[in-house]
């Protein structure tokens, strides 16, 4: 059996509050496998956003442990924590998050620029053709419309064929074909380059379409739901 | 460096970073405008007062000097010319009459021009040509003689060419008794007048580049033989000098100001930059950029920002002063020097201390932006390092303020008074916000909204107040230095200051003298004693000139004093030390002037003693006081008690105001009292009137510059809360909000930020305008009531016509694009 390519031991966040501390979320262990696709579901306030968020190494837990390929990311310091996400992980947010400055070939030879790979330029034009939008890498997103955005999004999560790739509400902001299209895209890139696929949602259609749910209750994670 | 350029020109291409380089290059162009301006002013007016010693340094000796002296001046590169002066009867007919004889080589006079009339008429650059003269028209009525008469100077007989009417470096023999007469010194030698141990005093004038004049005079330094010494024109005459020092710290003060607009405007836009970046470095942090990676990043972009500001900037500064030069020059009615290439360096440098003194600090609040924020955009990083990064400025500013004043205090000064405004800025935003709280609730319509903006957007409003506030103060600062400081500096030499002195005349003499003048229609002039002294010893230690290190302290040391006596100080003199006597009878004691004292290390309760005729008098000093060198009035280094002094050999000296044309009553006193030496300095007043003139003027068109730079940067600020203001204004308009209702709870907000800023400014300004005013301009200034109304109004309108300005598009985007992105 293959090593998990993430893994959580007794993880938890709490949060002060006024009146004491809140917990967020309680002894989470998880296991994930290399190439495999599960989505977190979960409703509002659940706390699977900040799930995501420490599976990711964006946020640091209370307690607990996690580990990608067997290194603790939260023993490193936050810089060799980036380095780290710069090799292995790729994100697509609900608000899509690209820079208004940068045109949308910018945008996403941005990530391979700053981990100074070659040929960004070339790779990112490959990666906006496979994703449709080859008429629209000059333009600045704020003349793209939502779905070309998220498509974007996406471009830029693969161009570094992360490892991993985490997803919070990736049509959260779509309409349902929109959406559709998006997932479909998401998921076709997954299998093109096998990324191991953590998303967070709300969306049971999109949920449905990965290997293993997980439901986030009260801040613990149960089984399939 | 590579991506941070690639990620610069993005930026620039999308128009992220236009406002922070407007705001950028709009400081720098302003910073260099001014030093331009100031510099190639500066320069001119030290040329200009250079005219008075006709030349940029002299070496005045009472024998030839050595030609090793003129020979190291050419070497330098530098143009020389020579004179020699002494008193000696020029006769014409049966008239003899004593004259201040002056021989001038060919090169004379170096700087300034000879103005002569009858005969020649107008302006030249040289002397009389050898076996002509020309003269001062009172010796020519004094001799009864025509131009194109013969006049006799010792064994020659000379032509009269013209009509002196104006030397440059007249002001230079302030004690030539007698009326001028000018030849070539190739004819001085067949005068037979210059003979061994003639009283001659021999001047080497040298001009050229600054450097050169500089080396000469080190070099000649330390070759002065005894009866030699410098003199540049710091040295010629100490009204001249404080007119100069007066100006140039003026201007200088006039930078500042663009400086501190640059720091408020750089600092603002850094704001917004910031703000506007915190999503994409949180994205950045995702895609794998350290902290580190992204501060690099960032700080590079910034620092090349600075570069391009600087550039440009300095660029728009070579233009905008070029521009200005034309449109003063022909007020000015002076030649400017070509602009040096210093003031681009240092808007370079100032661009790239103010863009990464404002900047790095907050810079480094993107590096430490949550990397979760791109899940929850609430998270923000902390605000210290924006309010440590305000502070870093703040002290890069001050330091700037040092380098510009050219001195510790007085930048020191200008620096603290903006810190105290700032200070207070903020206290009093709070205390408005705070006190906006129960107006608000009792208030309606767009009252109501304008004071809700202010109270929900404290921060960006008490930031707004203090950013105004220093703009308001720096802008109130220059029109109260311009109107009420230049104002005081001017009466200082009122059209009828004194412009002939009388010396030498007897005890005897004086009611006589006195009641000539008043029946010539003058008014009656105060005739003061005159006693001669050489200093001593202070406190029974003998006084010699080896002790000092400067060239004026042991000259004043080795020359004899003009001591005087007095029952009181006269009104213009200042008590700063000790207690002045008041009684005719008082004990034996000393009032010394406060600069000479420091000069020469005497303290008050010191023991002076001076010999008189051979008589030694010993008294302690018992005060200190403050003199108006530059009053044109008769004044002493040291007074004495009346009981002290009276008895030793006493001569009296006035000073009074000749009209125009009243020169002939001039010439029926010497005739009727021989002895008495009329020294004429009308003709130094005229050229301290007009320096201080061209002053005022140049102050003027700086001060028109660095108010248009101000009203930039201030449109620069309300720009950086336009983000905010658009996104409101959607919504509202959403909401079915009236445009002429959202303009007009927008101007009620500019309205009372305005108000109070302006109140804060004019505040700070009185504030740091009396301090200027006291210590350093030493001047009493008499601040106008009016200021705090003007402060308030101008206030509130500015902001409103800059703040609709800068606002203008804010009601023209469409509600849904602004709400759908």
């Amino acid at each position: 059996m293959t090593d998990p390519i993430i893994r959580t031991i007794g993880l938890g966040k709490e949060v002060p509050l006024e009146s004491g501390r809140l917990a967020i979320l309680n002894e989470v262990f998880l296991e994930v496998k290399a190439g495999e696709s599960l989505a977190i579901l979960g409703a509002s306030g659940s706390g699977k956003s900040t799930l995501l968020g420490l599976l990711a190494g964006l946020d640091v837990p209370t307690r607990g442990q996690v580990y990608w390929n067997g290194q603790e990311i939260f023993a490193l310091d936050e810089d060799a924590r980036a380095a780290l996400r710069g090799r292995l992980a790729g994100f697509v947010f609900q608000s899509f998050h690209l820079l208004p400055a940068l045109t949308a070939w910018e945008n996403v030879m941005l990530p391979l620029e700053l981990t100074k790979v070659p040929d960004a330029r070339q790779r990112a034009r490959e990666i906006l053709e496979r994703v449709g939008l080859a008429e629209r890498l000059n333009h600045y997103p704020r003349q793209l419309s939502g779905g070309e955005q998220q498509r974007v999004a996406v471009a830029r999560a693969f161009v570094t064929r992360p490892a991993i790739l985490f997803a919070d509400e990736p049509t959260g902001n779509l309409d349902e074909t929109t959406g559709a299209r998006v997932i479909d895209l998401l998921f076709d890139l997954n299998r093109e380059q096998g990324t191991t696929l953590i998303l967070v949602t709300h969306d049971p259609a999109l949920a449905g379409r990965c290997q293993r749910r997980l439901l986030l209750q009260g801040g613990r994670l149960g089984g399939d739901p | 460096m590579r991506l941070a350029l690639r990620l610069l020109w993005r930026e620039w291409r999308a128009g992220e970073i236009r406002v922070l380089l407007a705001a950028l290059v709009v400081a720098v162009a302003a910073v260099t405008t001014v030093s331009f301006f100031t510099d190639r002013v500066q320069r001119a007016l030290a040329r200009q007062a250079n005219e008075l010693i006709a030349a940029d340094a002299v070496l005045v000796s009472d024998h030839p000097p050595s030609p090793e002296a003129a020979r190291r001046a050419l070497a330098l590169g530098l143009r020389v010319a020579t004179t020699a002066t002494f008193p000696s009867m020029v006769v014409a007919g049966d008239r003899i009459q004593l004259g201040e004889i002056k021989a001038v080589s060919s090169g004379y006079p170096l700087r300034g021009r000879l103005r002569l009339s009858a005969g020649v008429e107008g302006e030249v650059a040289h002397g009389p040509k050898p076996g002509t003269v020309w003269v001062d028209g009172r010796l020519l009525r004094q001799l009864d003689l025509q131009v194109g008469g013969r006049v006799g100077v010792g064994a020659r007989q000379f032509v009269v060419a013209a009509v002196l009417e104006r030397e440059p470096d007249r002001a230079a023999d302030f004690f030539s008794i007698g009326p001028r007469l000018m030849l070539h010194e190739d004819d001085l030698p067949a005068t037979g007048l210059v003979t061994e141990g003639s009283r001659v005093t021999y001047r080497l004038l040298v001009a050229g580049s600054p450097q050169a004049v500089e080396a000469w005079r080190r070099a000649m330094a330390a070759l002065l033989e005894r009866g030699q010494r410098l003199e540049g024109v710091a040295d010629a005459r100490p009204e001249i000098r404080t007119a100069l020092e007066r100006a140039q710290r003026y201007l200088g003060l006039s930078a500042l100001v663009a400086a501190v607009l640059a720091g408020v405007a750089v600092a603002l836009a850094t704001r917004r930059f910031v703000e506007r970046h915190l999503d994409g470095c949180a994205v950045m942090r995702c895609l794998g950029a350290g902290q580190r990676r992204i501060f690099g990043l960032y700080v590079t972009q910034f620092a090349l920002l600075g570069v391009m500001g600087g550039v440009g900037g300095g660029l728009i500064g070579v233009i905008a002063q070029e521009a200005l030069v034309r449109l003063a020059v022909a007020q000015l009615q002076m030649d400017l020097p070509p602009p040096g290439g210093w003031p681009l360096l240092e808007g370079m440098g100032i661009s790239l201390v103010l863009v990464l003194a404002f900047g790095a600090l907050p810079l480094a609040r993107l590096s430490q932006v949550p990397t979760l924020r791109v899940i929850r955009r609430e998270l923000a990083p902390p605000t210290g390092l924006g309010l440590a990064g305000s502070l870093l400025g703040a002290a890069a500013l001050a330091a700037l303020f040092v380098s510009k004043a050219g001195e510790l205090r007085l930048g020191f000064h200008v620096a603290a008074g903006l810190a105290g405004v700032l200070i207070a800025a903020w206290l009093a935003a709070l205390a408005l916000v705070w006190s906006l709280g129960p107006l608000r609730r009792k208030a309606r319509g767009v009252v109501f909204y304008g004071l809700t903006q202010i109270q929900r957007r404290q921060q960006t409003s008490r930031l707004s107040i203090m950013a105004y506030s220093l703009g308001l103060m720096a802008l109130f600062l220059l029109t109260l230095v311009r109107g009420d400081l230049l104002a005081s500096w001017q009466k200082r030499l009122p059209p009828d200051a004194p412009n002939r002195f009388l010396i030498n005349v007897q005890p005897d003499q004086v009611e006589p003298v006195r009641d000539f003048l008043l029946r010539a229609g003058l008014a009656a002039p105060e005739f003061h004693p005159m006693v001669r002294g050489r200093l001593m010893a202070i406190n029974d230690r003998p006084v010699s000139a080896r002790d000092y290190e400067d060239e004026r302290s042991r000259r004043l040391v080795e020359r004899e004093f003009n001591l005087s006596w007095a029952r009181a100080p006269r009104a213009d003199n200042r008590l700063v030390a000790g207690r002045f006597w008041g009684r005719e009878t008082a004990p034996p004691q000393w009032s010394v002037e406060e600069g000479i004292a420091q000069r020469l290390g005497i303290r008050l309760g010191d023991r002076l003693r001076f010999d008189v005729a051979g008589q030694l008098i010993e008294a302690p000093v018992t005060s200190l006081r403050h003199v108006d060198w530059d009053s044109m009035r008769v004044n002493f280094f040291v007074i004495g008690t009346p009981q002290m002094l009276r008895d030793q050999p006493t001569s009296y000296i006035s000073s009074f105001h000749l009209p125009v044309g009243g020169e002939a009553v001039l010439d029926a006193l010497v005739r009727a009292y021989p002895n008495i030496t009329v020294i004429d300095v009308a003709a130094i007043l005229r050229e301290v009137r007009a320096i201080m003139e061209r002053v005022a003027q140049t102050v003027e068109f700086v001060f028109v510059f660095t108010l248009l730079a101000g009203l930039v940067v201030l449109y620069a600020a309300v720009l950086a809360t336009r983000d905010e203001r658009v996104y409101e204004a959607a919504v509202m308009r959403a909401l079915g909000a009236r445009r002429r209702q959202l303009l007009l709870a927008q101007a009620m907000e500019f309205a009372v930020i305005g108000a109070l800023a302006g109140l804060l400014g004019a505040g700070g300004a009185a504030a740091v305008g009396s301090l200027l005013a006291t210590r350093f301009f030493d001047l009493p200034l008499q601040l106008s009531p009016a200021l705090w109304l003007a402060g308030i109004v101008a206030g509130s309108l500015g902001m409103i016509i800059t703040g609709s300005l800068a606002t203008r598009r804010v009601l023209d985007t469409p509600p849904l694009a602004v709400l759908r992105g």
